[in-house]
């Protein structure tokens, strides 16, 4: 019985899990790039969400609207004003590039908000429900099925509407997509900017669930990236299934190892994985 | 081999500046034993990290993993007693070998997944320590005892340690290099597919870089360690740890033999004025000097085509 509570704890950090790693996963399969402040931009979400709540009154879950919006626009206007201009040099620069970004970002956020670990603590939770046994915080729940919502959002953003099958056009084929009339300049700017904004609303709803600091950003993006490998880089449905398939891993495993063996257990499955199915679980093979 | 006399007169070059730095050196106070120490220990860990990032194009961003892991191998080795400097070869071996292993399954990814989990890695390495508190004191960390030399004795002993173990990874770099290691390893930059197709053993040469880059980083860290005589897991696992040496093989060329050196001094002279002026915010100015670089010089200072430059301003 204990283990189906496990297992429904994994669900529920699944969806979140999910749309931490959505964002990662559009802009490395777009951009080819693996960007490295993909952690502080969901600390940033969350720290909206958690002044917006503190000093206005806003429930979190409201918050990642705003988080979004703003996160969004200030990625768009660095990819436009800097990432653009070394888009298509090798690995080693745009990863030293993005990194140098976090150092400044975090370095910002750590001398604004101190290094204190926050958490939004609810007036009025939800509280918990029974349901056969098996203990389930709602607005854990209601968290979760939030993060879903977004993800899903994304993915029918890229299949139905003309920017996003432009984003699609540019990922398949770059030169092809600029030939067909697509500024791609324009698109890489737009798809960072929804991969952050996603990343900050996955921020906000973050901030009811985890502690979180500047310092925790590493972990998120470890999370978010163990999840593109999983899922399939550039796959939304790759990233939504390996979410939660790293929150049952997570959970399964926090109760088998303890909680400071989480990270320890997720990349021994990874590195069992990459040696079984190396394009991950929804991808195709041979991803860079 | 027409090449061969310009590298001749170069390494000449190299070897006087060195001779005089290191004379410079053992001659100073403490405070300039310590910059040249921390010199040799950066120049080491771009010769480390150039093997498999710079000769092989795998785009290591975890060096702190091996340096960490030779941290504690070395730490642990001198607790016990074993005798300096079998704990520094000791660094080097664990590393090496711990690589060699890792290398077989990591080493099928390319790219961004490369360079990503070898960043989880050092993170993983990091959690371990923390939580294995019989072996590794956990979070509080290992105190190392110094022998017993007296300060400057001290300062000196790991002064010619660093030197020594930067000058192995300088000669070996120029041995892999002039040798079949080298020739595979730039055949599989250009294009890996193509080498084995050719006949190449890619997977053989790009482990053996792999392990050379992780061994030479543990001897470091392994060095580093008993200078510094107190390693905790946040400090020899740090994410900067694994930055610095890419930026400093970047400032002075990538797979070249001796851009790892200018870059590793170019790199500690703006370390130190960053760390002398932000205090607070260094890790902050750290990133914009980072970003400028990329942005402005990408292909590192050395490829900066001065000549041509005033040429075009002054004709």
């Amino acid at each position: 019985m204990i283990y189906l509570q496990y297992v429904a704890n994994g669900i529920l950090l699944g969806g979140i899990y999910a749309s931490i790693a959505a964002g990662l996963s559009l802009v490395w399969g777009v951009l080819n790039i693996v960007n490295l402040m993909h952690g502080i931009l969901i600390v940033a979400g969350a720290y909206v969400a958690f002044f917006a709540y503190q000093m206005l009154g806003i429930h979190p879950f409201l918050s990642v609207i705003p988080a979004g919006i703003l996160v969004g626009l200030c990625a768009y206007a660095l990819q436009m004003v800097v990432i653009n201009r070394v888009v298509a040099q090798s690995i080693l620069v745009t990863l030293t590039l993005t990194f140098g970004l976090d150092l400044i970002v975090n370095n910002g956020m750590l001398l604004a908000f101190t290094a204190d670990y926050r958490r939004v603590v609810l007036q009025n939770p939800l509280g918990v429900a029974n349901v056969l046994g098996i203990i389930v915080p709602l607005d854990r729940a209601a968290a979760t099925v939030l993060a879903l919502v977004l993800t899903v959002a994304l993915w029918l953003l890229l299949k139905t509407t003309r920017i996003g099958r432009a984003i699609i056009a540019v990922r398949f084929d770059r030169d092809a997509a600029s030939l067909m009339g697509i500024n791609v300049a324009q698109i890489y700017g737009i798809t960072f900017a929804i991969g952050a904004a996603l990343a900050a609303a996955a921020g906000s709803l973050i901030s009811v669930v985890f502690p979180f600091s500047p310092l925790t950003e590493y972990s998120f993006l470890f999370k978010a990236f163990i999840i593109c490998i999983l899922g399939g880089v550039g796959s939304i449905p790759g990233a939504a299934l390996g979410g939660f398939v790293l929150g049952l891993i997570e959970s399964l495993g926090t109760a088998a190892f303890g909680p400071e063996h989480a990270l320890t257990v997720s990349f021994g499955v990874l590195i069992a994985f990459l040696l079984l199915r190396p394009q991950g679980l929804l991808g195709r093979a041979g991803f860079e | 081999m027409t090449a061969l006399p310009a590298t001749a007169t170069r390494a000449a070059a190299v070897a006087f500046g060195f001779a005089i730095l290191a004379a410079i050196a053992i001659g100073g106070d403490n405070y300039v034993l310590r910059l040249a120490t921390t010199a040799a220990m950066y120049c080491a860990l771009a010769y480390a990290w150039n093997f498999i990032g710079g000769f092989a194009g795998y785009p290591l961003f975890g060096i702190a993993a091996f340096f960490g892991l030779g941290a504690y191998g070395g730490a642990l080795a001198q607790t016990n007693a074993v005798p300096l400097p079998l704990p520094w070869l000791a660094g080097f071996a664990l590393a090496f070998v711990f690589a060699l292993l890792l290398g077989v399954v990591i080493l099928r990814l390319r790219g961004h997944a490369f360079a990503i989990i070898t960043l989880v890695i050092a993170e993983v390495l990091s959690e371990i320590t923390n939580s294995w508190t019989t072996l590794t004191g956990g979070g509080s960390g290992i105190n190392i005892p110094f022998p017993h030399l007296g300060t400057h004795g001290i300062a000196l002993l790991f002064f010619a340690a660093m030197a020594a173990n930067a000058l192995l990874a300088l000669l070996v770099t120029a041995l892999v290099n002039r040798s079949r290691i080298g020739f595979a390893l730039h055949c599989l930059r250009q294009n890996e597919h193509a080498a084995s197709s050719v006949g190449v053993d890619t997977a053989h040469y790009k482990n053996l870089a792999f392990a050379l880059s992780a061994g030479f980083a543990g001897s470091t860290g392994a060095i580093y360690a008993s200078w510094i005589g107190y390693i905790g897991p946040t400090d020899v696992f740090d994410i900067l740890l694994s930055i610095k040496p890419i930026v400093m093989v970047m400032i002075g060329g990538v797979a070249t033999i001796f851009g790892p050196l200018f870059g590793a001094l170019a790199f500690l002279a703006l370390d130190e004025l960053v760390w002398r002026n932000f205090l607070e915010a260094h890790s902050g100015v750290l990133g914009f000097i980072i970003v400028l670089l990329i942005l402005f010089l990408p292909r590192g200072i050395a490829a900066f085509d001065w000549r041509a430059r005033l040429k075009a301003r002054f004709a």
